[in-house]
């Protein structure tokens, strides 16, 4: 039932979107593409096929040109949205170490969302936080000086937290 | 009946305009704006190329056909790089190997060395280049990519370790078949071929055609391999096992076997498929026949009923797949025939079965195909019967020359044989299914004695031969005015669909074909496959079709016989029951 209800929800906020591009013209593909990313949060299954009708263009076409940017995703965000900063000053203080920690506790890796929905995980750009590096931020909020245990902590922190929300 | 033919030609006729241009010191004919390697070609002079597509648009990503010429400091490729008068070039200069060398060498950096057990160990595009060229030792050691092979669909096996991206089945898919399954997804060193969401390819919408895998120069895409199914149920005595094989696969195979592009070597091929134990061996050209008796009496039985038309041919099953997931609108259009394949399947696991006393379930029904595609069509639930498969695995012409060479047969040298009765028979008529245009040939000239009670006074149909892409032409038969095509290429099926959507309504009946060409361009045929051996295969079957003594479907004393001992007559209810079906709309990754 919900399923149902998202999904039409989600096609008449991209047939909205592409009534904007009438022209159906394929150098709108980005554009499109990173409006549907902002208003969804990502670029589902329908989305994509229904944009490639829109354009003349397959969705492996789609597909390969969102693939080819670092900043679309291809699965809802979590409930908890991680990002992690790979700026300069981040990957000389190791957050790559933070990343791969990530990655181990989680299962996913970037641009993916774990099986229950609560984690998603991001690689980003410099956040201009230099000064708290390594740093993350898990919706909005940021977390400084990282390191894998720290790392290992909050996430174990959000998970019973969720648990308790849960029960 | 007169025919009116308004062939199209495609492809535009180059300009006449000849221009010289000096290669390695001697002086070469061209034409003013080809591309370069095309001039060499024609002089005979080959620069190895991985990413050229004959006929399309030059993409110019493997470097590998770079050549020297004067006035540019850099090296050019010659696929992309227009001929002009004057120009001259050294295709084998020592600077012009030396980059096709280190070309090559970066693109094995990554490659698994798997030659010992690769599918195209005989006959790969890359490691023929490195025997070329003299590879000799692993000069770059780049960090091998780690990707499972994609054993999704029923039909083909991708295997993207192997792959070395030169994007030749992502164009023919698009630009060709227009279909677009698959394309370059990622960035850098990530960059891999896939189908969108890189889910598998069974999820996408894929055809199955196979086309893909004829111009992939790696080991990278494949048939999905029946071999062993066949084999253990040639060993099983349990197992009555019987063999079809399609109206192409004999003009075809014997160029694997050291004979000219061309060669009928249908009694070799019969006498081959018995000598690897099958109990019968069928042409599946007799089921053609069946094909064009029921499909022509549809055709017929349209046009006088106002049925839904253009009808459109069914015997290929890319093609069905197509419309079911582009063009669903179309589903009421596409005959309800089924393939010449299963129904032949059908046939010989009911009235065939029924004759002999055997159970179906003790018979393994094998086709042996030039086809991809065939392998998804014989799984498909239409074609099931009482849970029952009519055809239980398909070999692709490839496969069955691994087969065979597999038992060290002395192909050649076999006493040609004939096929077994009751469906060793056919006309010359269901041997044209082999090319575009035979399945029109076919029907219009049994169409035209169902019509008239008569036959075609001379049975050719000129307007749908050859190897044109789209073919039409008007047939006026006792007054009435029919409108066919005959496509082949789903890129142009597509563009006539569209025309058809648009309000295009002069057309009656629509042949396609989704390999370009036809059958005996089809996916499953022997890599060595190039246009020249196409239009010679082509020509094979209409000399088969000038010398033979029976020319239709309706003519064939075989066909005549099942009617009347089984099916009744075209389009009766066991007809419908064993050789009519249904397709419905797909939902798939478009
Ligand atoms: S694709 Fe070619 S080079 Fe690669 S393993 Fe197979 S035969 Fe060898
Ligand atoms: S089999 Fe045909 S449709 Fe499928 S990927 Fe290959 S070329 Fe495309
Ligand atoms: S799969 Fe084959 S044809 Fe396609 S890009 Fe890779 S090597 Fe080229
Ligand atoms: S063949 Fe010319 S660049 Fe690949």
């Amino acid at each position: 039932m919900t399923d149902v209800e998202t999904t039409q929800e989600k096609t008449t906020v991209v047939d909205r979107i592409l009534t904007e591009y009438p022209q159906g013209k394929r150098d709108a593909l980005i554009p499109i593409l990173q409006e549907v990313q902002a208003q969804q949060g990502y670029l589902s299954r329908e989305a994509i096929v229904k944009i490639g009708k829109h354009l003349g263009l397959a969705a492996s076409k789609i597909y390969g040109v969102a693939t080819f940017y670092n900043q679309f995703r291809f699965q809802p965000l979590g409930k908890f949205h991680i990002q992690v900063c790979r700026g300069t000053a981040c990957h000389v203080k190791n957050s790559t170490a933070v990343l791969d920690t990530l990655r181990r506790e989680l299962k996913i890796e970037p641009g993916e969302t774990t099986r229950d929905g609560l984690f998603s995980l991001e690689v980003v750009a410099c956040v201009g936080a230099c000064g708290l590096a390594p740093v993350i931020c898990v919706n909005g909020e940021f977390y400084a000086s990282m390191t894998p245990a720290k790392t290992r902590r909050l996430i174990e922190e959000i998970r019973e937290r969720a648990e308790e929300h849960g029960n | 009946m007169t025919v009116s033919a308004e062939t199209k030609r495609s492809g535009a006729t180059e300009s006449a305009k000849t221009v010289t241009i000096t290669v390695n010191g001697r002086s070469v004919e061209a034409r003013q704006g080809e591309m370069l390697l095309t001039a060499l070609k024609r002089a005979g002079i080959r620069v190895p190329t991985l990413c050229h597509l004959e006929n399309l648009f030059p993409s110019g990503a493997c470097r590998m056909c770079v050549v020297e010429v004067d006035g540019f400091a850099n090296l050019v490729p010659s696929c992309a790089c227009p001929v002009t008068e004057g120009m001259s070039v050294k295709t084998h200069s020592p600077r012009a190997l030396r980059a096709r060398k280190t070309i090559l060498e970066l693109v094995l950096a990554n490659h698994p060395d798997d030659c010992l057990y690769c599918v195209r160990n005989d006959n790969c595009e890359l490691r023929a280049l490195a025997a070329e060229l003299g590879v000799r030792q692993r000069r770059y050691v780049g960090e091998r990519r780690q990707q499972k092979e994609d054993l999704s669909s029923p039909a083909l096996v991708r295997d993207p370790e192997k792959c070395i991206l030169c994007g030749k089945c992502v164009r023919v898919c698009e630009e060709v078949q227009g279909v677009g399954a698959i394309n370059f997804v990622g960035r850098g060193s990530a960059t891999r071929i896939a189908v969108a969401f890189d889910e598998g390819i069974n999820l996408s919408s894929c055809i199955y055609c196979g086309q893909c895998i004829m111009v992939c120069p790696t080991g990278a895409l494949r048939e999905q391999s029946h071999i062993k199914e066949v084999m253990d149920a040639l060993k099983n005595p349990e197992k009555f096992v019987v063999v079809q094989h399609a109206p192409s696969v004999s003009v075809t195979i014997g160029e694997e076997f050291g004979l000219k592009p061309g060669a009928d070597v249908e009694g070799l091929l019969v006498a081959a498929l018995r000598e690897l134990g099958f109990d019968r061996v069928f042409d599946t050209a007799f089921a053609a026949d069946l094909t064009v008796m029921e499909e022509a009496s549809e055709l017929v039985h349209r046009i006088k009923t106002g049925g839904k038309l253009p009808m459109m041919t069914s015997c290929s099953p890319g093609w069905i797949k197509y419309v079911e997931e582009f063009y669903p609108d179309f589903i009421e259009n596409l005959s309800t025939c089924k393939s010449p394949q299963q129904m032949l399947g059908a046939i010989i696991k009911n009235y065939f079965a029924e004759k002999q006393n055997i159970a179906p379930e003790k018979i393994f029904s094998v086709a042996v195909m030039p086809c991809t595609a065939k392998k998804f069509e014989c799984g498909r639930m239409e074609m099931l019967h009482e849970g029952i498969p009519d055809v239980d695995a398909v070999l692709t012409t490839r496969e069955l020359v691994r087969v065979l060479r597999m038992r060290g047969m002395d192909f050649k040298s076999l006493t040609p044989q004939v096929a077994d009765t009751p469906f060793g028979d056919r006309s010359t008529a269901g041997k044209l299914f082999g090319a575009t245009g035979g399945v029109m040939e076919a029907a219009v000239r049994t169409a035209h004695y169902l019509l008239t009670g008569t036959d075609l006074p001379d049975l050719k149909v000129e307007a749908v031969r050859g190897m044109t892409g789209v073919k039409q032409a008007r047939l006026h038969i006792e007054g009435k005015d029919i409108g066919i095509a005959v496509v082949s290429g789903l890129g142009n099926a597509s563009r006539l669909l569209d025309e058809i959507r648009a309000g295009r309504n002069d057309l009656h009946f629509i042949e396609v074909m989704t390999c370009p060409g036809g059958c005996i361009a089809g996916g499953g045929q022997p890599h060595s496959t190039n246009l020249n051996a196409v239009k010679e295969r082509m020509q094979a079957l209409y000399r088969i079709d000038r010398e033979g003594t029976i020319r239709t479907a309706h003519g064939n004393p075989a066909i005549k016989r099942i009617y009347q001992e089984f099916l009744g007559e075209p389009l009766s209810e066991k007809s419908h029951h064993l050789l009519h079906t249904h397709y419905h709309k797909r939902d798939v990754l478009v």
